[in-house]
Parts: C-alpha cells; sequence; structure tokens
C-alpha cells in the first residue's frame, strides 16, 4: 500500500513538473516559437508559388534568389563607392600634379556620376520620408492645437480638411511637380527639385491625419484640467505648454504614427511615378530593365521596404514610449 | 466677525433646446472667515452649480458673489477648487503638481528656495512626503485626494472651495481623510464649502450645514448650526446625544421634506416583479 501511496506522489510531483515546464513553455518559448513556424510555413508556401508561375522574365523569385540578390546589391554597393574613390583619388592626384606646375592654377573637382546603388537609394527615401514628416508635423501641430483650441476655427477649417483628406498624394503630383518646377528657379539648389516633390507629397498626405488627431486630442482634454488651469489663471501659452500640449500628446502620437505608415507607402508610388530618386525608382528602373533578375532584384526590394516600414513605426512607438505619460496608448 | 463671502441672491438659468432651464433660485448665504460649510442636498440638485459660481467658473444669471466686497467675475487662486476626482495633472508628479500652482501664484512674491519649502510644507501638512516624486497613478486614490487638497492649500486661498472631495473614496480612507482634514483646519482655519452627500461628514466637519432643496430651481432650505466643541473625534460623538440630534434633523430634512419621490418609484417597480416570480 505504501508503494501505492509513494507512486502516487511521485507521479504527482513529475505531473507537476510537467506542468511547470509547459507553463515556462507557453510564457517563454511562444512568443520565439511561433512567429518563426509562421515564417517557416510562408518561406515553404512561397518556395511552392514561386516555382509554378513563369513569367517572360522567367520564373518568379523564391526566398534563395532574393537572399542571392541581396547578397549581389550589397557587393555591387561596394564596388561602386570603390570606383567612387578611385575617381576621387585620381582627381586629386591630377589637380596635385597641375598645382605643382602651375601655381596659379584653381583645381576644379567635380562629382562622381555614378549610377546610385540599392544601398544609396534606401537612403534617399529615407530622408525623403523623414524631411516630408518632419515638415508635416511642423505645420500640422500647431495648427491641430488652433483648431482644437477655437471651435470658431474648427468650424472654418473643417470642410477643407474633410474634403482634401480622402485625395491620394499621388492626385497632387502632377501639380506639385508642375508647380515646383515654376517656383523653385534657382541656378544652384540646394535641394534637388526631384527632393522637394517626393517631399511636398510626403509632407501633403502626413498633413491632415496629424492635424485631425492633434485637434481631437486638444478638444477632447479633461474638463477638471481645463478648469485647474483657469483656477490658477495661466496665462494662454503657459496653459498651451504645461496643459494642453502634454494632454494631447497620445493622440499626436498616434496620427504621427498613422501618417509616417501611409507617408512611408506613398513615397515609393510617388518615386515610381516621378522618377524621383529612391527606392521607388530602384523597383521602376529594375522593371524597365527587364533583365532574368529584375524580378528577384524587385522582391528584394518590396522585403527591403516592408522591413523599413516596420522599423519606421517601431521607432516612433519607442518615441512615444519616452515621450508620452500615458504608457498604455504607446503600446503596439 | 465681518462676513467674508456673501453669495447674493443668486439666479442660475441654463438654456437648454427644450427652453431655459431654471437650477438655482433666489441662493442667498453669508459665510464669515474661518467658518467651515457643508453644502448638502440630493444629487442634482445644483450644489456643485452654486460653488461653481463661487469659483467664478459659471457666472450668476442673476445676483452675484462678493468676495471681500468685491464681485467675482471670474475664477482666481484666491478661491482654490478640491475637484472630486482629483484632476491631478497625470504627467507631472505629485510635487509637480503642486509646484505648478505655487509658482502661478506667488510668482514675484517668493524666492526659488522659498517656492521649494513651501511646497514640501504642503505635501507634509497632507502626510504626503514619501511620495513626493511618484506620478499620481503610482498611489491610490485616497493620497491623489490629499495632494490635490495640498495643491489647493498652497495657493493660500481665502475661500477654499470643495466639491465632494471624499465622494470617490471607500469608507475607511474617508473616515481617515475626514480626519486629516479636521487636522489641517485646526491649524490653518481656512474659510471652506465643502459639498457632500454624507450626513455624518456634514456634521462631523461643518460649523454650519447648509441644506438644499431639490431642483429645478433649488434654493437654500435650512440652515443647520453645528456648535459641538472642536477637536472632535467620530468615536466620542458616535453617542453624544446633541450630535445625533443635528444628524436626525440633516436625515429628517433630506429624506422627509425632500424626498426625491420619482427615483424611488421606478426603482420600486421591478422588484414587485421580482416578488411575484418568487
Amino acid at each position: 500500500m505504501t508503494s501505492v501511496v509513494k507512486n502516487q506522489i511521485v507521479g504527482d510531483s513529475t505531473m507537476n513538473q510537467l506542468k511547470q515546464t509547459l507553463l515556462s513553455f507557453n510564457t517563454r518559448a511562444k512568443p520565439v516559437l511561433l512567429p518563426v513556424v509562421g515564417i517557416v510555413i510562408f518561406l515553404f508556401l512561397w518556395t511552392l508559388a514561386a516555382s509554378s508561375i513563369n513569367t517572360s522574365l522567367g520564373k518568379f523569385p523564391g526566398p534563395s534568389a532574393v537572399v542571392t540578390q541581396m547578397g549581389n546589391l550589397y557587393n555591387e554597393h561596394n564596388t561602386e563607392r570603390e570606383k567612387a574613390s578611385a575617381f576621387y583619388q585620381r582627381q586629386e592626384e591630377r589637380n596635385a600634379k597641375r598645382v605643382a606646375k602651375d601655381p596659379t592654377y584653381v583645381p576644379k573637382t567635380r562629382a562622381y556620376t555614378g549610377k546610385e546603388t540599392f544601398l544609396d537609394q534606401i537612403v534617399t527615401s529615407l530622408i525623403t520620408v523623414m524631411s516630408g514628416f518632419i515638415l508635416a508635423a511642423i505645420l500640422a501641430i500647431p495648427l491641430g492645437i488652433a483648431i482644437g483650441l477655437s471651435k470658431n476655427l474648427n468650424t472654418a477649417i473643417n470642410p477643407i480638411i474633410q474634403i482634401f483628406k480622402p485625395v491620394s498624394p499621388l492626385a497632387w503630383l502632377p501639380l506639385v511637380t508642375m508647380a515646383v518646377s515654376a517656383l523653385y528657379v534657382s541656378d544652384d539648389p540646394f535641394f534637388a527639385k526631384s527632393f522637394v516633390n517626393s517631399l511636398i507629397t510626403v509632407t501633403l498626405c502626413c498633413i491632415w491625419p496629424m492635424v485631425i488627431n492633434t485637434s481631437v486630442g486638444v478638444a477632447s482634454i479633461n474638463q477638471d484640467w481645463d478648469n485647474v488651469s483657469k483656477v490658477l489663471r495661466l496665462p494662454k501659452l503657459k496653459h498651451i505648454q504645461k496643459i494642453v500640449l502634454p494632454a494631447a500628446i497620445p493622440s499626436i502620437f498616434t496620427g504621427m504614427r498613422m501618417s509616417l505608415g501611409v507617408a512611408w507607402m506613398v513615397l515609393i508610388a510617388a518615386e515610381m511615378l516621378a522618377q524621383n530618386p529612391g527606392l521607388g525608382k530602384f523597383v521602376w528602373d529594375e522593371f524597365q530593365n527587364g533583365s532574368s533578375e529584375s524580378l528577384s532584384r524587385i522582391m528584394t526590394a518590396v522585403i527591403v521596404i516592408g522591413f523599413i516600414g516596420f522599423l519606421l513605426d517601431r521607432a516612433m512607438q519607442k518615441i512615444q514610449y519616452f515621450v508620452s505619460w500615458d504608457k498604455s496608448s504607446a503600446k503596439l | 466677525m465681518s462676513t467674508l463671502l456673501n453669495i447674493s441672491k443668486i439666479d442660475m438659468v441654463f438654456p437648454t433646446p427644450k427652453g431655459d432651464f431654471t437650477a438655482l433660485k433666489n441662493v442667498d448665504l453669508q459665510i464669515k472667515k474661518g467658518e467651515f460649510i457643508s453644502l448638502i442636498g440630493h444629487s442634482g440638485c445644483g450644489k456643485s452649480t452654486v460653488l461653481n459660481v463661487v469659483a467664478g467658473l459659471y457666472q450668476a444669471t442673476k445676483g452675484g458673489v462678493l468676495l471681500n466686497n468685491k464681485e467675482v467675475t471670474e475664477p482666481g487662486p484666491e478661491r482654490a477648487v478640491v475637484f472630486q476626482n482629483h484632476s491631478l495633472l497625470p504627467w507631472l508628479t505629485c510635487y509637480q503638481n503642486v509646484e505648478l500652482a505655487v509658482k502661478e501664484v506667488f510668482k514675484n512674491k517668493m524666492s526659488p528656495s522659498e517656492m521649494k519649502d513651501w511646497i514640501n510644507h504642503n505635501i507634509q501638512l497632507v502626510h504626503m512626503d514619501h511620495a513626493t516624486h511618484k506620478l499620481p497613478d503610482e498611489i491610490s486614490g485616497g493620497m491623489k485626494q490629499r495632494i490635490g487638497i495640498a495643491r489647493a492649500l498652497a495657493m493660500q486661498p481665502e475661500v477654499l472651495l470643495m466639491d465632494e472631495p471624499f465622494g470617490a473614496l471607500d469608507a475607511l480612507t474617508r473616515a481617515h481623510m475626514q480626519d486629516s482634514l479636521m487636522e489641517i483646519q485646526d491649524e490653518l482655519n481656512n474659510t471652506v464649502i465643502m459639498i457632500t452627500h454624507d450626513v455624518d461628514e456634514a456634521v462631523l466637519l461643518s460649523d454650519r450645514i447648509v441644506m438644499m432643496t431639490n431642483g429645478p430651481a433649488a434654493t437654500v432650505g435650512e440652515i443647520l448650526d453645528v456648535n459641538l466643541p472642536r477637536p472632535r473625534d467620530r468615536i466620542a460623538l458616535a453617542k453624544d446625544p446633541e450630535y445625533n440630534q443635528l444628524r436626525s434633523s440633516v436625515l429628517e430634512f433630506l429624506y422627509e421634506k425632500q424626498r426625491k419621490v420619482e427615483t424611488i418609484s421606478t426603482k420600486k417597480t421591478p422588484k414587485t416583479k421580482v416578488t411575484e416570480v418568487a
């Protein structure tokens, strides 16, 4: 009988251990394992689908083709950089020689005019999207605060916002291009015209969600906080700085995150349409190129675009977490 | 003592889509310096409206409020308000919440080090010095209300207005807060108007209890003088005949003279149905 009891105890403890391991599996391993399983299944299905699609440019690219292209694109970038530095070195040597011969000679330096690599295009797109986004924030947040604080201003401006908000910024693109080439006239422009075009397109698409979210956040500020400010007789500017702005930070960031996501999508499309430098141009150039490698290079770009979009959102979320008092609103 | 605050025959009319709604009619009340006044009445009778008019957040339609013989036209720190749900700014620590008030009220009157001492003094007064640098979300409801009181006291108001300051707290915390408030009041002898629903709280804390009739067109129904000696002790008072006499007269006013008929009858209907089923 004692052995039976013993067995039962042993059985219980092994059961407990099993439960414990299952629990730790649930809490620790699951968040890592499940995404891995998801990715593996996705890669498998992608390979399967890719191998059964034959295009005039060869087979649809599968995961392995993308990995190969990632390596290729990186190597191309390196060789291009080597070429560039070799060019500058030659130029320097040549100039030094001429100056040695004739001290009155003023050396000319010319920029290297090689093809932009994939990495260059990524950097261009990132700079464009961030500049457009920041410009939109500089315009939209003060405007949103003004609209949120004044009902009259809200009534006056709201119809305009409601009409322009649903317009795809791509529809603006021809108008922006023409307006920029008419107005932005300078012999030695500090910014390239194509950059200004893309930037304004991004700004146009970022501005509406930011204005709307900021004004809603400001207008729906807790009445008690407003009363505190009134009892203290805070001056208008201090009221905005101490009460309104912190109170609206969660909604401002919601608007910013929304618009940054849309901006990234729109920018790629705008670059494709307008042939402005950036990832969109890379995709379009590869498509026009039509080599047997084009599709796999485009597929690589697609994945990189997605990954960068994800990182941008994550970065905004992190900033929100540090800036906002309402930590729950900064979660995914 | 002369009158500090004169609520002089105020009417309050709110325009609504269905026509004008008269919330207050001829509310008249004179308060002396150092007096503790409770406003009691059923919900919706306009207690908060009275307080908001005194605070300057509303403008009376007729009549007006005089503080030191000067008319009140806008909110101001000399009439500090303790709001029902603490209304601390959640992005500021307890210290910073009080600091915001002190910096604004004593802008050119105190040096930075004097301000710092004054802020800490007020936080100590409400026994919150252990949580000075915590955010409001990190402390309990009672503690938040203490900081709310500290912020109001730090403005050195001529009249302290409290809108159901302990209404959202549990019974034990509330009793504790009432004791703290009495202790502070013994020290500072502020002029206070407090709105409450709680009969015991009113009798325990007040010098006078102002009982309001039901709205619409609510007004001051009766005023009860509470002459119980201070300091008051809730346990000793529980057996005190005078205390119980006062308590029952407030209850009588609320539940016999100003009984809210309609709400009770609507609540009764589902109950009778239950008994039928049973």
